[in-house]
């Protein structure tokens, strides 16, 4: 009895608990994308968002051209031809085999921002997916911040401009005092439309999430495979070790 | 038997080192009790966890760099590039909290059965100097991966020693080697974790086992199996440890090994509470993250040292309380006055104390996770006083207790 009850709490108290939050502070709902690390379309269209949208001022630091290439499936020479823009500072363009480093300098990141864009390599561990699909859908207008001239209901103040507003269409915020212009930003509404539509843009930004996914860990679906075999030989072996446990005990009374 | 079957190798060896002799006295005719349940397993258990710790330790070793401007990029590197390395790098990280999983459920048998009681004492103290050295085995290694999380716990441990009268502050800066958390910290306490703990925790584990074969080991009746034996001077409830344990114990691995690889395979950050999502952020001394919570195992003590109110805008009896909530576990074996052992026989008013003692370890290991909060602060307080409070009544109540008579020989 005393055994089945303290075995219950600590397996409850180790393994039970819901998941830590990723990134407290906000409050604002966040939520959760369809991510499949093992789609390689979904993979490649969010290689191509990252490489067009992101890189400018984004560095992936830990991730190798060649890496995605192989992972995606992607040709190395269609790589070197359709996803690499960036150039070292000789000016001459990245090789295959490079980091996917960002055409911008931290210092000048600085400059232009205020504080240099973070490297993403591992954003969507720190941060979560969620987080991630949520603050890129969540930009509205804000004429009242110089330079960017957005703000975002996840990040409130984030120094990043909406880079998808040519797809997305921009958004005004949503007050929780409607007459009250100061009041909270509870949410936002389409206010010009883009070039996608509400679902293709979800997709997109859907797509992307999946690729920095993928790139935060890119080792994640081989693992899960080999995962698989080493279950199933613990399951085999478990048996085993069983049926000879029984044996030697035979003759213990 | 084994006598006769040797042949002229075995002789060779034998007769310049003890090897048979050795291997009768620890395994083959190594008596232990027949009837050790589901607990038993963790002790070995432990020790496995020792030796998967080490081997991955060693090969992750191998690609490491302890440099403040590299450390993170190579932790990224065996993730990524090194062959393996991903599931190296999350058998040590998924190890930690195995292994402070089964050395929790460990102690805890040994609180069930009165394992620490006469003559097991020094067995008991040898855990707890192993435990005490694992812990500061995990604090080091957990500043490695060089994250924000990394850093900044280390930060406000190592602070902690900033809050003792006079010498804190000195003392603070000489653990460090420097005036906050930096590379030469990382350096140090890369030193630490890969060579001089482990040494230590080695040697510890075997005095802790040399004790145990000494005395012999105690068994869910916390009976004496050497009362009862038969005409060849063997304990009647006693089996040989190989091979009836050797082959009992492959099996319980084996069923162990299959959780912690679901783990490692398939959720190697437990959500969160095995590798903490800000410990990706490469650590950044200007900026403190919002919420630092040490990993799940440390939390019990952690939720006592912010349970305790600073006293004179001193923090130190908190960090009193906390290291004495440690300390405390040592003088068990004295503490507890019982005549008998076993959980099985002693009275309804032990299995109450211990239970809720149980409940409020528990209690201390949520609220430490947690951000501070009223309610939070409150239940801390109020298991931070029942935690120590237990042992005073443990020494009150084991004076004096009615007890079940004890069986002649064991139950299965």
């Amino acid at each position: 009895m005393i055994k089945a009850t303290t075995l219950a709490i600590a397996g409850a108290a180790m393994l039970g608990l819901s998941s830590l939050a990723h990134a407290a502070g906000t409050g604002y709902a966040l939520q959760s994308p369809n991510i499949d690390v093992g789609n390689e379309r979904s993979l490649q269209r969010g290689a191509r968002t990252f490489v067009n949208h992101c890189m400018t001022c984004h560095s992936l630091g830990f991730m190798r051209y060649s890496r995605v290439a192989e992972d995606l499936g992607i040709p190395p020479k269609m790589v070197e031809d359709n996803l690499i823009f960036a150039v070292d500072d000789a000016g001459k363009s990245l090789k295959v085999t490079s980091m996917m480093d960002s055409a911008m300098s931290t210092e000048y990141g600085k400059q232009a921002f205020g504080v240099a864009p973070p490297d993403l390599s591992l954003t969507a561990r720190s941060r979560g997916e969620a987080w991630l699909y949520t603050y890129l859908k969540s930009f509205y207008v804000d004429e009242s911040r110089t330079g960017v001239g957005s703000n975002n209901t996840v990040l409130k103040g984030s120094a990043m401009p909406n880079v998808f507003w040519q797809l997305q269409g921009h958004q005004s915020p949503v007050l929780k005092d409607p007459n009250d212009p100061k009041s909270e930003v509870i949410g936002v509404e389409p206010l010009t439309a883009g070039t996608q539509s509400a679902e293709e843009f979800d997709k997109t930004v859907t797509d992307l999430v999946n690729f920095l996914s993928y790139a935060a860990e890119p080792g994640q679906e081989r693992r899960r495979s080999i995962g698989m075999w080493v279950l199933l030989f613990m399951f085999v072996f478990t048996g085993l070790a069983w049926v000879l446990k029984k044996e030697y005990w035979r003759d213990v009374h | 038997m084994a006598e006769a079957k040797k042949g002229a190798f075995m002789t060779w060896i034998d007769d310049r080192f003890p090897f048979t002799e050795t291997m009768q006295y620890h395994m083959t005719k190594y008596y232990a009790p027949k009837n050790f349940n589901f607990w038993y397993y963790f002790g070995v258990l432990s020790m496995v966890m020792l030796v998967i710790q080490i081997v991955t330790g060693i090969f992750l070793t191998m690609n490491y760099k302890p440099d403040g401007a590299k450390a993170f990029a190579s932790v990224e590197y065996i993730m990524r590039d090194v062959n393996f390395g991903d599931i190296l790098r999350y058998m040590h990280s998924t190890g930690a909290s195995f292994f402070f999983i089964v050395v929790y459920l460990h102690m805890f048998r040994a609180l069930l059965y009165g394992s620490y009681q006469k003559p097991r004492e020094l067995i008991w103290v040898f855990g707890m100097v192993i435990y005490l050295c694992l812990m500061a085995e995990a604090f080091m290694g957990y500043l490695l991966p060089w994250g924000q999380m990394s850093y900044w716990g280390a930060q406000v441990i190592i602070n902690l020693f900033n809050t003792i009268p006079f010498i804190g502050p000195a003392l603070t800066e000489w653990v460090r080697g420097d005036y906050i958390v930096s590379d030469i910290t990382l350096n140090r306490f890369f030193a630490f974790h890969v060579i001089a703990l482990p040494l230590v925790l080695a040697a510890l584990v075997f005095l802790h086992i040399v004790a145990l074969h000494h005395v012999g080991s105690n068994n869910p009746d916390g009976i004496d199996i050497k009362k009862n034996k038969d005409e060849n001077g063997v304990p009647k409830d006693g089996i040989a440890f190989h091979p009836y344990y050797t082959v009992k114990d492959t099996f319980g691995l084996s069923v162990f090994l299959t959780f912690f690889f679901a783990v490692v395979f398939f959720m190697p950050e437990m959500g969160g509470y095995f590798l903490e999502h800000a410990n990706f952020i490469p650590a950044d001394p200007l900026k403190t993250p919002e919420h630092i919570a040490p990993v799940w195992y440390f939390t019990p003590f952690y939720a006592m040292l912010r349970a305790v109110p600073p006293i004179a805008g001193s923090a130190f009896p908190g960090v009193m309380v906390m290291f004495g909530a440690i300390i405390v576990l040592f003088f068990l074996p004295w503490l507890d006055r019982g005549k008998v052992r076993s959980i099985r026989y002693r009275s309804s008013m032990y299995k109450v104390l211990l239970g809720l003692f149980v409940v409020s370890f528990v209690v201390l290991g949520y609220y430490g996770i947690q951000p501070p909060s009223f309610w939070g602060t409150l239940l801390s307080r109020i298991c931070t006083f029942y935690y120590f409070a237990y042992f005073a009544l443990l020494w009150w109540m084991s004076g004096n207790e009615t007890t079940k008579p004890l069986p002649e020989r064991v139950t299965s």
